[in-house]
């Protein structure tokens, strides 16, 4: 039907180069200042004339630094890790099984995952406080949680209706309990959304700041993205946007790299959870 | 059906009712419901019970904070004192700034959005060359984290350092550059979402439908207006419902590029700064109940007005 002819390819093309432009043109000159030396740093110009690393061993030899990727790797893992394996069984309930109340759960996931965390945030300072959960781990994973899991509940349960369950049905017959078919059958099959879940998950977790910057105080849980706005230099006299950019970069790309691979199954992730209603 | 099958109840119909009038596959029907809906109510147990804990008992205590004079600096002047905070914040010249600042991010950044992401949905569906290559690319601004792209957005608009600044200017010091500037990174960021989600909607026209107007003589653009936007309507809306309680709550990005100055302040970021600067926990708290009331009323007006079928509404009735 369609000719595709040479202009029609050619104009695509520009197209596309648009598209490239407008994704890669901050990615690549946050790089481009991570590799900008002293001297050379502020001189606008959007490349780097002489790349040197000496922002990346500045940050890799900064105490506080180092403790804040901890911080944003094990807080973001063990809430992605409880926020799945809760939202995994929430979800399967709610795509497979009859029971009462479904539809204010649903009501209530969606509530929550378009509520403003600021409202949260003055609560949880004052109960935290109470509690000694302020400025700790279990003080940011338990409110990452709770914002991951609608997320989860929606996009594992739109995972779940793709999943042939006649093999659950046959597993029952064969005797094995809705718990037994659950875990045996059905999770190995659920495990590519899952694993998509997860990495969603992950990075609304990595992409926090309000909750790092309000709940923590020192750099005993501050992650990151919170860490690196109270960044300093050396000295009080020294810029630190060499450090930032290198932190920003050391943050992003791993993440960038991840989502790049699997671009497929977050597509799918992203949308199938909001659209399908 | 509305009763909650306890595990007590659960017991009780595992044995069998020698009543006659059930024959045996009925019977073990039954038990099959009854188990089902206790794992059903076990399965959502750690969840509900999270997100209870964690969301809504908090925001009835920010209900209950509101309602009394709790400053951390003045731990003995705590008392209640019904509305008075709200008075407080509702007659204050800051309040109303951020509100109106936050408005005007929150609607322009919204359609902006919607437009371009609109744009981009109907390149990543129709062009004909490097497809995977741009629908990857297209996914970079979504998966930098926000504080990142904020540092470059500022860096690239600061004084001598930055590549788009004109020399001899700060825009980051004046106030309507600097609510450009918190846009543009608002927008850059969140297309992609956009995007993805009306690209989705994209994928269900039905090609043949298009094939046929195009027989009839209607160009491209008309093809848009007549059969695409209307069918693809539900994913405009919640796309755009999402993006605007989203955008509302814009703190990252103006906490990084202005830190609220010259008036840049969002109602987040109010709200936060009266908590964590000022220790006022009654005001700050009065704020986050006025935030949280203004997302409700946006929401409503979406499903109400526009109806917006809220996401996953249909999950309910799936058997």
């Amino acid at each position: 039907m369609q000719t595709e002819t040479t202009n029609r390819k050619l104009m695509w093309w520009g197209v596309n180069v648009l598209v490239l432009l407008y994704a890669f043109v901050p990615v690549v000159w946050i790089i481009s200042l991570s590799l900008k030396d002293d001297a050379t740093l502020n001189d606008g110009n959007y490349l780097p004339v002489s790349p040197s690393g000496d922002n990346y061993a500045a940050i890799f030899t900064n105490p506080e630094f180092l403790r804040a990727l901890v911080n944003s790797i094990g807080i973001c893992a063990i809430a992605t890790f409880i926020a799945l394996v809760f939202g995994t069984m929430a979800a399967y309930a709610i795509a497979r099984l009859d029971f009462p109340g479904k539809a204010t759960i649903i009501a209530v996931s969606l509530l929550i995952s378009m509520f403003p965390q600021i409202a949260l945030v003055t609560p949880l300072f004052k109960i935290e406080t109470a509690l000694g959960l302020f400025d700790t781990w279990p003080g940011l994973i338990i409110p990452y949680i709770t914002f991951a899991l609608p997320l989860a509940i929606y996009t594992l349960s739109a995972f779940f209706r793709e999943i042939p369950w006649d093999l659950e049905k046959a597993a029952k017959m064969d005797g094995a309990t809705p718990f037994q078919a659950f875990r045996q059958v059905i999770t190995p099959l659920a495990m590519p959304g899952v694993f998509t879940t997860a990495i969603l998950v992950f990075i609304a977790c990595w992409n926090d700041f309000l909750f790092a910057l309000s709940l923590t105080s020192t750099s005993a849980a501050r992650t990151v993205p919170a860490a690196m706005s109270y960044f300093t230099g050396a000295t009080t006299f020294e810029k630190p946007t060499g450090p930032i950019a290198a932190a920003a970069v050391v943050i992003t790309i791993p993440l960038v790299i991840v989502v790049l691979l699997f671009q497929r199954r977050i597509v799918a992730g992203l949308t199938s959870g909001a659209v399908k209603g | 059906m509305t009763t909650t099958p306890t595990p007590a109840a659960a017991e009780q119909a595992t044995q069998p009712v020698d009543d006659g009038s059930l024959d045996i596959a009925r019977q073990r029907f039954t038990d099959a419901k009854k188990a089902e809906r206790k794992l059903g109510l076990l399965l959502v147990a750690p969840a509900v019970t999270v997100m209870l804990a964690v969301a809504a008992y908090p925001i009835l205590y920010a209900f209950w904070l509101s309602l009394n004079r709790a400053d951390l600096r003045r731990p003995n002047d705590n008392q209640f004192i019904w509305f008075e905070n709200y008075v407080t914040v509702l007659s204050s010249p800051i309040w109303w700034t951020a509100f109106g600042v936050t408005m005007f991010i929150t609607i322009v950044s919204a359609s902006l959005e919607l437009v371009f992401g609109m744009i981009l949905a109907v390149i990543m569906h129709r062009t004909i060359v490097g497809r995977g290559l741009v629908r990857t690319s297209a996914l970079v601004p979504y998966s930098i984290v926000t504080v990142v792209a904020a540092f470059s957005w500022r860096f690239a608009w600061t004084e001598d350092l930055g590549y788009l600044t004109p020399s001899g200017s700060a825009p980051l010091t004046e106030f309507w550059p600097s609510i450009w500037i918190i846009i543009l990174a608002e927008v850059w960021k969140t297309i992609p979402f956009m995007a993805l989600l009306l690209m989705a909607g994209l994928a269900l026209v039905p090609e043949d439908l298009l094939k046929a107007a195009s027989m009839d003589g209607a160009n491209a653009w008309k093809r848009f207006w007549a059969i695409t936007v209307p069918l693809i309507k539900p994913a405009i809306l919640v796309a755009l419902l999402f993006r605007t309680l989203d955008a509302f709550r814009v703190f990252d990005n103006i906490y990084i590029l202005t830190n609220g100055a010259n008036q840049t302040s969002s109602v987040s970021m109010v709200a936060y700064s009266n908590l964590i600067r000022g220790l006022n926990l009654g005001i700050g708290s009065t704020m986050a109940v006025l935030i949280f009331i203004t997302t409700g009323i946006i929401a409503f007006i979406f499903i109400k007005a526009f109806g917006a079928a809220a996401p996953g509404a249909d999950q309910g009735g799936r058997k």
